[in-house]
């Protein structure tokens, strides 16, 4: 009793500390659903608006969604490409798009002065509601993805990550690389990506994250003013379940290097999966701590392996991958996985020690207020619990949850979440001495 | 016309309000230990950092990269704090950390809620001196440091195309090395070479240490008094300038690896604050810099990118920090179906503009409007707060510039600007490389690169 009365009082105190964190949260009236939180001491704001319209959407274009971000600030009402970078830069306000597996957005850096803020503001809205998709711009741009999708085949990384996630998730949608493949991109048409941006940029389906130094009131404008031009719309059908596959598999692509990159996981959990927390914190001491969890010690430590050797979940809408990876000389890989390997069946059989456990939560809770002691990491967390519509008071239960992962709960999670059968290896590198 | 208004307006508005507001708190210990505090109250956190002077740049041939290995080193344990003890009690008091090595500064950090700082100094003022170098230890991390070196370099072909690059511009200044050494040399590192190292540099009269966070000046300078006051300060011997013979004529290299794009860069020998003659032309080759490549709307992303549609990819760069004198940098990659002979011929031709025809008045003003406003965004980042005073103390400007820069990019005019062009990027200072690209084939048994060590 003492104890969960004292930690009760420690929370209550870090929200007091904290207070800057209050998130606050409304609607638009076309109905976009609105996150915000006022902080003080330094005259900015960051915006993002954000959409469920992520690689999950391109359906069998891939990389349609990636090429409709890259386009909307080319061109957009009557402003070009020139022109949309001179209204943002002349104001010294930063803008950029960009998408993931599962959103697509937009976001903005501005001094808060008002008429500064009003120019950047102004000219988001109509990037937002008004990009022309014109054929020039299109093709350039198509060409400069087609670029970097060439330029991606130079990395043995790059190479490991996408046979990593078709392995892992073969025909959803989450298989294939965001920014897409040539044979498809090449393929694309303008008209493509008005077709995209007309069904997925709408009022229903976007977002708002205001964070920075704005009263209320004035918030509340700039989100109504932001969408107000979207088309109303609709909200996507729901991105497919993942399959969970039962077995195990390994695969190797030959790469002129001189290091093997080595990428081994499973399908993991979702951003509100029940056994988010006991695997989180598992992770923790697993691969997930930097320099002092479980793989980095065995690979790097004790045996100097690798340079960088760990291990995450990447939570997403749909199950994200758990993955664990290395990059070691060619003729030691084999050496170099089967100790991967084996501090993972480890740790799934015998779960972690108590004083591992009470070291990860004291590196988690001690280290709490750094997770968004910045405007920037702030808006970051904001736009994962407002996209994922995690509870409102996500950060205020973080470290209560935390706490509440037992040695058991873990070794529970794990046994029945990362089963080392089922782990896909991937490897990208020189064959040389294998 | 509105556009005016808004730039004024901008340019009076916030420089008296935000620029001179925080002020930095400044400590030297009797043993030479130069303490910086800057306050920021807006979260309960901290960053400690320790800078040492000395870095890549500080190394004689034959031990490149011995500054970077010493900095892995470091976290191999002392007497009080055996290898990984460190990491530990940063971790247990929910702290994050690391170092870093560049070409002039190694520095080590770490970031903690606020109230544990003294677990920070407690530590790292243990490493300074006290230092444990083992040979069995030292063995793994040459490994370590190997595969360190593939994973950023070798294994990189525009990591590597840049490597060579730095090799063929310097003839003579230690800017030719690579940070993380040569392989030859990482193969050959001996615990003795590592000792002679620490002991030369690692001194509280060699280092400054940097706090940013939710403190009071006064309790930091405490804790350092505390911790670091026994350490008798060294004779640091001072290194030998090695400053670059002069370049007679433009030099060129083309370097062949498997890759699928050809890369450009190029690089003109220019000054830095430390050395230049007169201190406005450095801040108007950072505000050519911004002309070229600051941002969307700059030079190079508007007409080679979009306009001439010649490169897929463009920038520039200038680091007037450095503490010896540097390259004003352009990389570029070619659109399809060009060259980068084409592109070089387009960035000279940008380079000559700037030369003959003075930048409008609109560019000037956005680019002091961006780094008016990134003055600002900085101020999220305890982090980078501690980053900008400790270069600029280690490399030898002095931290106090940190308050100047805003102040003299503003000074700066378009016919300075046209007048560092015309003064500084100079055809026969001019480095060049190319990567031409060969096909990624099957790949060959190919001999262990010299840096490799064996197996077991």
């Amino acid at each position: 009793m003492r104890i969960s009365f004292l930690s009760f009082i420690l929370l209550v105190f870090s929200h007091a500390v904290f207070s800057a964190a209050k998130i606050e949260h409304w609607q638009t009236k076309q109905g976009s659903a609105v996150f915000y939180v006022e902080t003080k001491g330094l005259p900015m704001a960051d915006i993002r608006v954000v959409f469920d319209a992520g690689s999950a959407r391109d359906g069998y274009q891939f990389g349609i969604s990636a090429l409709t971000s890259a386009l909307l600030d080319t061109g957009a009402g009557d402003l070009n490409a020139d022109e949309i970078a001179q209204h943002f830069e002349n104001v010294g306000a930063k803008f950029g798009t960009g998408i993931s597996r599962d959103m697509a957005w937009l976001s903005l850096r501005s001094l808060t002065d008002e008429k500064l803020l009003n120019k950047a503001l102004l000219t988001m809205q109509t990037i937002i509601s008004k990009p022309k998709f014109n054929k020039a711009d299109f093709q350039r741009e198509k060409n400069r993805t087609l670029a970097g999708l060439k330029h991606r085949e130079e990395s043995p990384g790059a190479l490991a990550n996408m046979a990593f996630f078709n392995a892992l998730y073969k025909d959803h949608p989450y298989a294939h690389p965001s920014s897409g493949i040539i044979e498809t991109v090449s393929g694309f048409t303008a008209d493509n990506l008005k077709e995209f941006y007309s069904q997925y940029y709408v009022a229903t389906n976007a977002m708002i994250v205001i964070v920075g130094d704005i009263r209320k009131p004035h918030a509340m404008n700039i989100a109504e003013s932001l969408v107000a031009n979207l088309a109303l719309g609709e909200k996507p059908n729901a991105v497919p379940e993942v399959n969970f596959s039962k077995e195990g598999f390994n695969k190797h692509i030959a790469f002129p290097s001189a290091q093997t990159h080595v990428l081994a996981g499973v399908i993991g959990k979702h951003r509100k999966d029940s056994d988010y927390f006991d695997l989180y914190v598992g992770n923790h001491i697993l691969g997930g701590s930097g320099l002092v969890s479980q793989l980095f010690s065995e690979v790097r430590e004790k045996r100097g392996l690798a340079y960088s050797a760990y291990s995450y979940f990447s939570p997403m809408l749909r199950k994200g991958p758990f993955t664990m990876g290395l990059q070691t000389r060619n003729d030691q890989t084999e050496e170099a996985i089967t100790v991967m390997k084996n501090t993972l069946k480890d740790f799934v059989n015998k779960g972690p020690t108590d004083k591992a456990l009470l070291a990860a939560k004291k590196n988690i809770t001690g280290g709490f207020a750094m997770r968004f002691d910045t405007n920037s990491k702030l808006t970051s967390y904001v736009s994962m619990i407002g996209f994922y519509q995690l509870p409102i008071n996500y950060l205020d239960k973080f470290q209560e949850r935390v706490e509440a992962v037992t040695v058991v709960s873990i070794k529970d999670a794990f046994k029945r979440r990362v089963v080392p059968e089922f782990i896909h290896t991937i490897t990208v590198g020189g064959n040389a001495n294998r | 016309m509105i556009f005016r208004v808004i730039i004024f307006a901008l340019i009076c508005l916030p420089i008296s309000a935000y620029s001179s507001s925080v002020k930095v708190h400044e400590r030297i210990l009797n043993n030479g230990l130069k303490v910086l505090v800057k306050e920021d109250n807006r979260s309960p956190v901290v960053v400690s950092q320790i800078w040492y002077k000395v870095g890549s740049s500080y190394e004689p041939g034959g031990i490149t990269g011995i500054s970077h290995m010493l900095e892995h080193m470091m976290f191999k344990g002392t007497e009080k704090y055996p290898a990984g003890e460190f990491s530990r009690i940063i971790s247990e008091n929910g702290g994050r950390e690391n170092a870093f090595t560049g070409r002039d500064y190694t520095a080590y950090f770490q970031t903690m809620e606020a109230s544990r700082i003294e677990v920070s100094f407690k530590l790292e003022a243990d490493r300074m001196r006290n230092l444990q170098l083992d040979p069995v230890e030292l063995k793994k991390e040459l490994e370590v440091v190997t595969e360190e070196r593939r994973m950023r370099t070798d294994d990189k072909p525009r990591s590597k195309t840049q490597e060579f690059f730095m090799a063929m511009a310097f003839s003579n200044s230690p800017y030719k090395n690579p940070v993380i050494g040569w392989p030859s040399d990482i193969a050959n590192y001996q615990v003795e070479d590592l000792q002679a190292w620490y002991e030369r540099w690692y001194a509280p009269n060699n280092a400054t240490l940097v706090v940013v966070g939710d403190v009071k000046p006064e309790a930091v300078f405490a804790l350092a008094e505390k911790y670091y006051t026994d350490f008798k300060p060294s004779k640091i011997r001072t290194v030998k300038p090695q400053a670059e013979i002069e370049q007679q004529g433009m030099r060129k290299t083309n370097i062949k690896l498997p890759a699928k794009l050809p890369y450009l860069l190029m690089g003109y020998k220019v000054p830095v604050l430390n050395t230049i003659e007169n201190e406005f032309e450095a801040y108007a080759l950072e505000v050519l810099a911004g002309i070229l490549d600051g941002g969307n709307s700059a030079r190079l992303a508007s007409r080679l990118v979009r306009g001439k549609q010649i490169a897929v990819s463009a920038g520039a760069g200038y680091s007037m920090m450095s503490r010896l004198p540097e390259l004003f940098m352009l990389d570029a990659t070619p659109a399809e179906g060009q060259t980068v002979f084409d592109l070089e011929f387009a960035l000279k031709e940008e380079i000559y503009t700037l030369k003959s025809e003075l930048i409008s008045e609109q560019e000037l003003q956005r680019v002091k409007a961006q780094v008016l406003a990134n003055s600002v965004y900085e101020k999220d980042s305890n982090f980078y707060q501690a980053m900008q005073l400790g270069m600029l103390e280690t490399v030898g400007i002095g931290w106090q510039k940190v308050d100047e820069y805003v102040d003299k990019i503003n000074q700066i005019t378009a016919e300075q600007v046209r007048d560092v062009a015309r003064k500084y990027l100079l055809e026969d200072k001019l480095n060049i490389a190319y990567l031409d690209p060969q096909p990624i084939t099957e790949p060959r048994k190919r001999s262990k690169i010299a840096g490799g060590r064996h197996a077991n």
